[in-house]
């Protein structure tokens, strides 16, 4: 099958949907791959790149898109390009089919099949498809370099002959994974940083990254379905409201990233906390295109009030095109290996695989959007947590006691044997006896001391050891009886095969070791 | 007997002693095995010097044939094939016990005894054949499981334990009446029937234990070739036997010991049988997110290595069976002439042998102060950026620590997952012994590296 990467029609995109690297797995998996002029320009990946890598390139967009079986893409076709498809085309790139719903429905139309890069499921399995996590995490990175652009000041603390520099104060609102990012950023570019969530769970994430978290005193976990967070209460709201005016005293650079599925961002950094802030501060909103979590924020725009620099960038991401496009492509490249379990070239789309299933939006022309609910949340049960916490300190006194019991009861058992044993056994066999027990005790004391190393050895020089039953069977062999001599003669032939055998092979190994 | 003769045997144990004490390490392990042989030599030559021994010629023969096939076996062995051999060698350990003893009932001169001696002295007899008889075909029955002739499944007969027991008590109460009827027509049939039994319990016993208890199996079987050594010690009265029977004896128990408390299970119930006996068997899976495991080439994980600073490589069974080690030194070799940390964990019950990785890594001249135990480097997997795992699976499985209802829950297991990276090399994704699902292949930082492991590292090592 064909796979056609056009370039991307919006003039604010830079990402394409291909890198050589990713030319070369999918050819790989048995595709040919057409990739249209200049298509990788803005994002640094040259024409001769994809041609090295074993790509065509073609001109002529309308040709393209006739030859192509696939399609892939970074945004969603415009109508024009919609145009375009032939039947039977498989497209796949982000699509937003909850905002989308007649674009949706036009490729149905068209009788396409559409993969929506934004709905594979946020389960582990499609962790490496997982296309927005990918952009937050390119996203989270460029909120702190575009927050450092525009402040004025250092974000690491200095001490230096002229003087001393503070470090500068983050706070990173919602730490899904491009607050992560955000948080490990500015960590390494020597920042203070804090962060809150209303998901309890990633605290211990939040602490990893070296990021202090912030709770409020009250006591709600905002975990939702898929790992998103859900609405909280109004007295958290309120509770948490408060928080953030006292913290925008504090900090120097407050970067946002609060979304709720299918419902406009909350509005978290109002305008009384930008009040606050001191001059020349500076706000990312990476919920911009979102409406916002900064209620002064200017989608796509920087805008500057009260002295303070409110950041709305809609494509941090694609700021980084030559990141985005590369990881992008390798998130494609594992959802068509995914869909090509043959390495074969010839796509299949499996709708019992969960991962691909929450993919597909349009199948055949026939619109299977949206597909059932993720069914795990990255959480442990909260319950499960509860029960492991009693302690379990009472029950170990207990142990202590029934084994000292039981260690004085094993003597005096054992000294009941001993003493019927002595009272009923002839005397040779007592002085044989205390020969055998006090020999187990050396053999137990002498054996712990092998180092693990050595137990191989210590197998076959106990096993040439043991071989002394040879003696037994010398002692038996001169007898009369031509049936015990003919016993005795075998086992001194197995007994000696062991002693040679086990002796030799032991200083067969022993040689092997060296330091 | 002789005293000289006397005191040569207890030279010769004083050096048995020596001798095990001198594996205790690497600097004195040498030394140690030329006391063994010093010791059996003198009890050897002492024994053949007494008054009692006259049939020379006989003697010579069984000695020179003997010792040929020994050392020519010893010459011919594999290293990965040292697991069989110990097996093997213990089973003759064990017919020479059913020998010597049977040779014991039919000499006329134990009519001589009497009373509690007589008994005890048929006792003897009778413990020594069992023992003997059960290590006999239990190690047999080891060596062909070892050497894959025979399945490595647990054999799962029903009333397993029924029938082991119904063995036991059997063979009891007809000790009970051999011990108190001497030579009589019935008591000689008796002790063949409980040859037979004994020999079929060996088989039944060693056939119940899984392929991932082999090491506790062949160390047991160790143990066991000592107490029959040491029956047949006191059936002739000899303490050099008893002795050296009880050495070996505990030698083998503590080495069992050691390996149960590597799999944190209970020495019992691994010779009871296998993995999920409680019928509690393996659902792992169910319910819990698996999720992928994702592949890599071999030529990725030699620029990933390339970087490494610190390397740690944790070899399984897999190594041996794919005799990967001479490879393994290479790659060894390759980093660390680049400057890495290179560095092997040994899990205690890795491979079929106890410490049988560490002489196949001393077979590749792999020096030993860079193969480590798991206790000295579980703590350093979090500094480490990579981990190989060739041919391991269950000794490195996070359910033993995460999941408390997993059937290997509780087992000590090496934290690979916390380094950077886990390269795993495989031929498949199958589960390993124990049959128990591995998260690790599916983590977020396990890539899998299918394959033949050999061919794997010596790819990986072209691609450095």
């Amino acid at each position: 099958m064909n796979i056609a990467i056009p370039g991307e029609v919006n003039p604010q995109e830079f990402r394409v949907a291909a890198s050589p690297a990713s030319v070369e797995k999918l050819k790989k998996l048995g595709f040919s791959v057409s990739i249209e002029a200049g298509a990788g320009q803005k994002a640094s990946f040259i024409d001769q790149s994809y041609i090295d890598a074993g790509a065509e390139i073609v001109t002529d967009t309308a040709e393209l898109y006739a030859n192509a079986d696939i399609v892939l893409k970074v945004n969603g076709p415009t109508d024009d390009e919609v145009e375009l498809f032939k039947e039977g085309t498989t497209l796949i790139s982000f699509l937003w089919p909850a905002q989308n719903p007649e674009l949706l429905q036009k490729l149905a139309d068209k009788k396409l099949n559409v993969l929506a890069m934004d709905s594979v499921p946020r389960i582990s399995r499609a962790q490496k498809m997982d296309a927005l996590s990918t952009m937050a995490n390119i996203g989270g990175y460029r909120a702190v370099v575009e927050a450092a652009h525009h402040f004025g000041r250092f974000l690491t603390g200095q001490i230096t002959a002229a003087g001393k520099v503070p470090p500068a104060k983050v706070l990173v609102i919602g730490a899904g994974v491009a607050g992560l990012a955000a948080i490990g950023t500015a960590k390494s570019m020597g920042a203070i940083v804090r962060a809150f969530d209303t998901r309890a769970e990633v605290k211990e994430q939040v602490e990893s990254m070296g990021g202090e978290f912030l709770t409020v005193e009250i006591e709600e976990d905002g975990a939702g379905a898929g790992g998103y967070a859900k609405e909280m209460s109004k007295e958290f709201i309120e509770a948490e409201m408060a928080l953030f005016r006292e913290q925008a005293k504090e900090v120097d650079i407050v970067i946002t990233t609060a979304l709720i599925p299918g419902k406009p961002a909350p509005k978290l950094w109002q305008e009384d906390a930008v009040k606050n802030m001191k001059a020349g501060s500076v706000v990312v909103d990476m919920a911009a295109e979102q409406g916002g979590n900064c209620d002064l924020t200017v989608p796509g725009e920087v805008a500057v009030r009260e002295g303070v620099t409110i950041i709305g960038y809609t494509n941090l991401a694609t700021r980084l095109p030559g990141q985005a496009s590369t990881l992008y492509a390798q998130n494609m490249v594992h959802l068509l290996a995914e869909m090509t379990p043959e390495k074969n070239g010839e796509l299949t789309i499996d709708m019992e695989n969960e991962a691909i299933r929450g993919a597909t939006v349009v199948n055949s022309g026939e619109i299977t959007w949206p597909p059932p609910a993720p069914k795990l949340s990255a959480a442990p049960a909260p319950e499960k947590k509860a029960a492991a916490t009693p302690p379990p300190q009472p029950k170990v006194e207990e142990k202590k006691q029934s084994s000292a019991a039981s260690i004085i009861g094993f003597w005096i058992v054992a000294g009941l044997l001993l003493f019927g044993l002595g009272k009923y056994s002839p005397p040779s066999f007592l002085s044989h006896f205390m020969v055998f027990v006090l020999s187990v005790f050396i053999g137990w004391q002498v054996i712990w001391n092998v180092s693990h190393s050595l137990h191989t050895p210590l197998m076959s020089v106990t096993n040439a050891i043991s071989g002394i039953i040879i003696v037994g069977a010398l002692l038996q062999i001169s007898s009369g009886s031509w049936l015990i001599s003919v016993l005795a003669f075998f086992a001194i032939l197995l007994a000696s095969i062991n002693i040679v055998g086990g002796f030799l092979v032991t200083r067969r190994m022993l040689a092997m070791f060296r330091r | 007997m002789d005293g000289v003769v006397y005191m040569a045997y207890m030279l010769a144990a004083v050096f048995f002693i020596l001798s095990l004490k001198g594996l205790s390490s690497h600097e004195t392990a040498k030394g140690g095995n030329y006391y063994g042989i010093a010791g059996m030599a003198i009890a050897v030559l002492a024994t053949m010097a007494s008054s009692a021994v006259t049939s020379y010629v006989m003697l010579i023969v069984a000695v020179g044939v003997g010792g040929y096939i020994g050392a020519q076996k010893a010459k011919a062995v594999e290293m990965t094939e040292m697991p069989q051999l110990v097996a093997l060698l213990h089973s003759f350990v064990g017919l020479a016990a059913v020998l010597i003893s049977w040779a014991g009932y039919i000499d006329d001169s134990s009519h001589a005894l009497v009373g509690a001696e007589l008994t005890i002295h048929l006792v003897e007899i009778y413990l020594g054949i069992f023992i003997g008889a059960i290590t006999l075909t239990g190690s047999l029955l080891a060596w062909g499981k070892l050497n894959g002739q025979i399945s490595g499944k647990p054999l799962m007969l029903p009333f397993r334990h029924g029938l082991n027991a119904a063995a036991l008590v059997i063979c009891f109460w007809m000790m009970t009446y051999f011990a108190g009827n001497p030579h009589t027509g019935l008591s000689t049939f008796m002790l063949v029937v409980m040859t037979l039994i004994a020999l079929a319990l060996g088989v039944h016993l060693v056939a119940a234990i899984g392929g991932a208890d082999m090491p506790v199996v062949v160390s047991m079987l160790n143990s066991y070739s000592g107490w029959a050594a040491a029956a047949t010690g006191f059936m002739l009265g000899n303490d050099l036997l008893i002795v050296v029977g009880a050495l070996v004896g505990s030698s083998g128990a503590i080495l069992s010991y050691i390996m149960c408390q590597g799999m944190n299970r209970s020495f019992i119930s691994v010779i009871m049988g296998g993995f999920g006996t409680d019928g509690s068997s393996p659902a792992a899976g169910e319910g819990v997110e698996q999720g992928e495991a994702v592949e890599v080439s071999a030529t990725d994980v030699a620029d990933d290595l390339a970087n490494a600073k610190s390397v740690i490589i944790v070899p399984g069974y897999g190594m041996a069976v794919a005799h990967a080690q001479g490879a393994v030194k290479e790659l060894v070799e390759n980093l660390q002439k680049k400057g890495c940390n290179v560095r092997f964990g040994i899990h205690p019950v890795a491979g079929r042998l106890p410490g049988h990785m560490n002489v196949l890594l001393a077979e590749a001249d792999v020096p030993y102060d860079i193969v480590l135990e798991m206790d000295e480097l579980n703590d350093d997997f979090a500094d480490t950026d990579m981990v190989l795992v060739i041919g391991a699976n269950d000794t490195v499985n996070p359910d033993a620590l995460e999941r408390p209802d997993s059937p290997i829950a509780g087992m000590p297991v090496l934290r690979v997952w916390e380094a950077g990276q886990v390269i795993v090399l495989k031929r498949s994704l199958a589960s390993g012994y124990a049959g128990v699902e591995n998260p690790l292949f599916f983590k977020d930082n396990t890539r899998m590296l299918f394959g033949d492991a050999k061919e794997s590292v010596q790819q990986v090592v072209k691609g450095l």
